[in-house]
């Protein structure tokens, strides 16, 4: 038998959790012990020092009954709660709404892992593996159409807990729906939520996933989302981020039937010191496909902002339209932001452009709406809402875009 | 006697960042329903006139005093010179895209409103208002919907300007070169919109390089800026007699 040596964070991480309960997470535990969390010598990993999350101490959360005043967050008529990775459907509503929903592991999660792959050496994965409570599955049928949307409500209670969110989805042929998911705090604090999320998005089919990231200020979130495509299908993700200590979004979409269509927006809008990093990578396998991204940051005080958009175009990939955006605003002297657009084209039919612009505001823009009797406060929030709300628009729904209006009304004081 | 609306006293003003001289010594004094041009050649100051009296960032005033109706300008933000009713119509006005002219110009007044502790304009009187004063000069109403300046045409982007002054409603309004880019048609569409606006309580300084917009807008008073200073005044034919013999032999006259 090989000898592992198992590194001291790791260690010293799964000390406070235990052993797995589960005889079946035992592989996934033996797994966990062979991987170490990423330094900054890791490319992945370059501008996104983790040492907030690996210096361990969480706990392992407890099922609990409370019930929890949620309605500043719900915009949704259908909604399942999940509480510190812990599914509480005793506090959740979706009976009308016609998914099929199950609460699973073992085997069912399993399966869904051979259809949508994981990335087994990344250790934040291997952790949710070994820790995760049940998994959701949500089962859209085949051509069911404008259904919900269902909105997915992670809340953050209580302190130094780790949270394990586990989803795996499935969008069946022909079917077009929506996802919300909230990320919120309820008295939250120095919590870590490790979010992994699995999307299958069969042929033909449309799925739309729109993410607002709200945690506490002290709370980290990693979040891991795995998609595979299928032909004619057309996938969408819209993230906002507003609130965190460390935020790291790894979005991975393999794209392996023809004439699909993918999209992602994302905007973080930070203070204090938060660090938020979106890592997208889109695998353009196949021919006749196209992809457009464009995340936007709005970054205050020490805060840091990574964006690092990979594209890769395979060498039989044939008229592939890649298009790919990175605006950053810096609105202190402190902040920072770290941009990096790849594109790595293996074929030649390929249109593929990418931008990335990275500045102050506009000194001649806010000179001339001062001049028109806009104080300097109001002419920034005109000037900013200006910038990130093309990404806002794109959550396309009424109530969750005043949700988020609401939220940056809360955490940043700008009304827009 | 109709009141001074701005008084300009011994201006003296550097540009920040090079230390260097640009407005040394300027007097000028402007009162309630006149409207005063003031020429020069280029390098003169003439825009340097203009942001330092509207507040823009970048200039030192090391000298002399600038007030408004008794309000002293100097000490108060870009913004609070507007909200006590100065107006700057600008000579390059800015393209800020994703802001609608109507959603900025709302704000704006909303905020000088409050300022003045008025009440906040309702959607309906506002949008009454865009109607009536877009009509001041021709503007085609869907422009005010569209964001500020992005892709207008130069004649678009200058009737912007005054159709926000008509909807501010100025006490001293500052045309910066306001007639630059500008065809003959369109001139004379901005001037009549500026026209309209003359009132026995404003006030307007007509900065420019040419007399040609002086026909349309006819000045009260003629001022020649040169080397940072006021030096020398007259009525519109002074403009006349600028544009036939150019600037030299005032500077001439003046090192004589």
């Amino acid at each position: 038998m090989d000898t592992v040596t198992i590194s001291e964070k790791v260690e010293k991480f799964v000390s406070t959790l235990g052993k797995p309960l589960d005889e079946s997470r035992n592989s996934a535990y033996q797994h966990l012990l062979g991987l170490d969390f990423p330094t900054s010598r890791d490319e992945y990993w370059k501008y996104t020092r983790v040492g907030k999350i690996s210096k361990g101490g969480f706990k392992l959360p407890t099922t609990q009954s409370e019930r929890i005043n949620l309605n500043d967050y719900i915009v949704a008529n259908d909604y399942l709660v999940i509480e510190n990775g812990i599914i509480r459907s005793d506090i959740s509503q979706y009976s009308k709404l016609n998914f099929d929903i199950e609460f699973v592991d073992g085997e069912s999660v399993q399966q869904f892992d051979n259809k949508v792959e994981l990335n087994k050496d990344d250790i934040f994965t291997a952790l949710n593996d070994a820790y995760f409570s049940k998994a959701v599955q949500i089962k859209i049928s085949q051509n069911k159409v404008n259904e919900g949307p269902l909105q997915i409500i992670y809340v953050e209670q209580g302190e130094g807990f780790v949270a394990n969110n586990r989803i795996q989805i499935i969008a069946e042929k022909s079917s077009s729906n929506e996802i919300i998911q909230t990320f919120v705090s309820k008295d939250g604090s120095s919590n870590f939520v490790n979010h992994l999320a699995q999307y299958y998005v069969e042929e033909n089919a449309q799925l739309t996933i729109h993410t607002v990231q709200n945690q506490a200020e002290t709370t980290s979130l990693v979040s891991t989302t795995q998609v595979k495509q299928e032909a004619n299908s057309t996938f969408r993700i819209n993230t906002i981020t507003m609130n965190g200590l460390l935020i790291r979004n790894n979005i991975n979409i393999a794209v392996e039937g023809q004439n699909c269509e993918t999209y992602m927006n994302g905007a973080a809008v930070t203070k204090g010191k938060m660090h938020v990093d979106n890592h997208t990578f889109v695998d353009h396998q196949v021919s006749n496909c196209m992809s457009d991204e464009n995340y936007k940051y709005v970054l205050g005080d020490q805060s840091t902002g990574v964006f690092n958009g990979k594209v890769i175009v395979r060498q039989d990939a044939q008229v592939i339209n890649a298009y790919q955006n990175n605006g950053n605003i810096l609105l202190s002297d402190q902040a920072t932001v770290n941009s990096k657009p790849e594109l790595e084209i293996y074929a030649d039919d390929v249109k593929c452009s990418h931008g990335s612009t990275t500045g102050q505001l506009d000194e001649d823009a806010m000179f001339y709406l001062q001049a028109r009797g806009i104080s300097k406060d109001g002419a920034k929030q005109l000037l900013v809402s200006a910038f990130i709300n093309e990404v806002i628009d794109s959550f396309s729904n009424p109530q969750l875009i005043d949700l988020v209006e609401r939220l940056i009304e809360k955490e940043h004081g700008w009304s827009f | 006697m109709s009141k001074t609306l701005l008084d300009i006293q011994n201006l003296h003003a550097e540009i920040e960042d090079e230390g260097k001289a640009i407005l040394k010594g300027l007097n000028l004094a402007v009162k309630a329903g006149e409207v005063h041009a003031i020429m020069g050649p280029n390098g003169a100051g003439k825009s340097t006139l203009a942001s330092v009296v509207s507040g823009k960032d970048g200039y030192e005033v090391t000298d002399g005093s600038v007030s408004m109706d008794g309000a002293d300008l100097l000490e108060m933000d870009a913004d609070e010179r507007a909200k006590e009713g100065l107006f700057l119509a600008f000579q390059y006005p800015v393209e800020i895209p994703g802001v609608s002219n109507i959603n900025f110009l709302r704000t704006a007044i909303n905020e000088i409103r409050e300022y003045r502790g008025e009440e906040t304009i309702s959607a309906k009187d506002f949008m009454a208002m865009v109607r009536e004063k877009s009509a001041v000069v021709e503007m085609d109403p869907k422009l005010a919907s569209r964001s500020v300046n992005e892709g207008f045409s130069g004649g678009e982007k200058k009737k912007n300007e005054i159709f926000q002054m008509a909807m501010l409603n100025p006490k001293v309004a500052i045309l910066d070169e306001t007639d630059s880019g500008l065809d003959i048609d369109a001139l004379r569409i901005v001037a009549s919109g500026v026209n309209k606006l003359r009132s026995e309580n404003n006030a307007i300084i007509i900065i420019t390089h040419y007399q040609r917009l002086l026909d349309y807008i006819v000045p009260d008073y003629v001022h020649v800026l040169a080397d940072g200073k006021i030096v020398k005044t007259g009525d519109k034919n002074l403009a006349l007699e600028l544009e036939e013999k150019g600037y030299d032999w005032i500077t001439d006259e003046i090192n004589a």
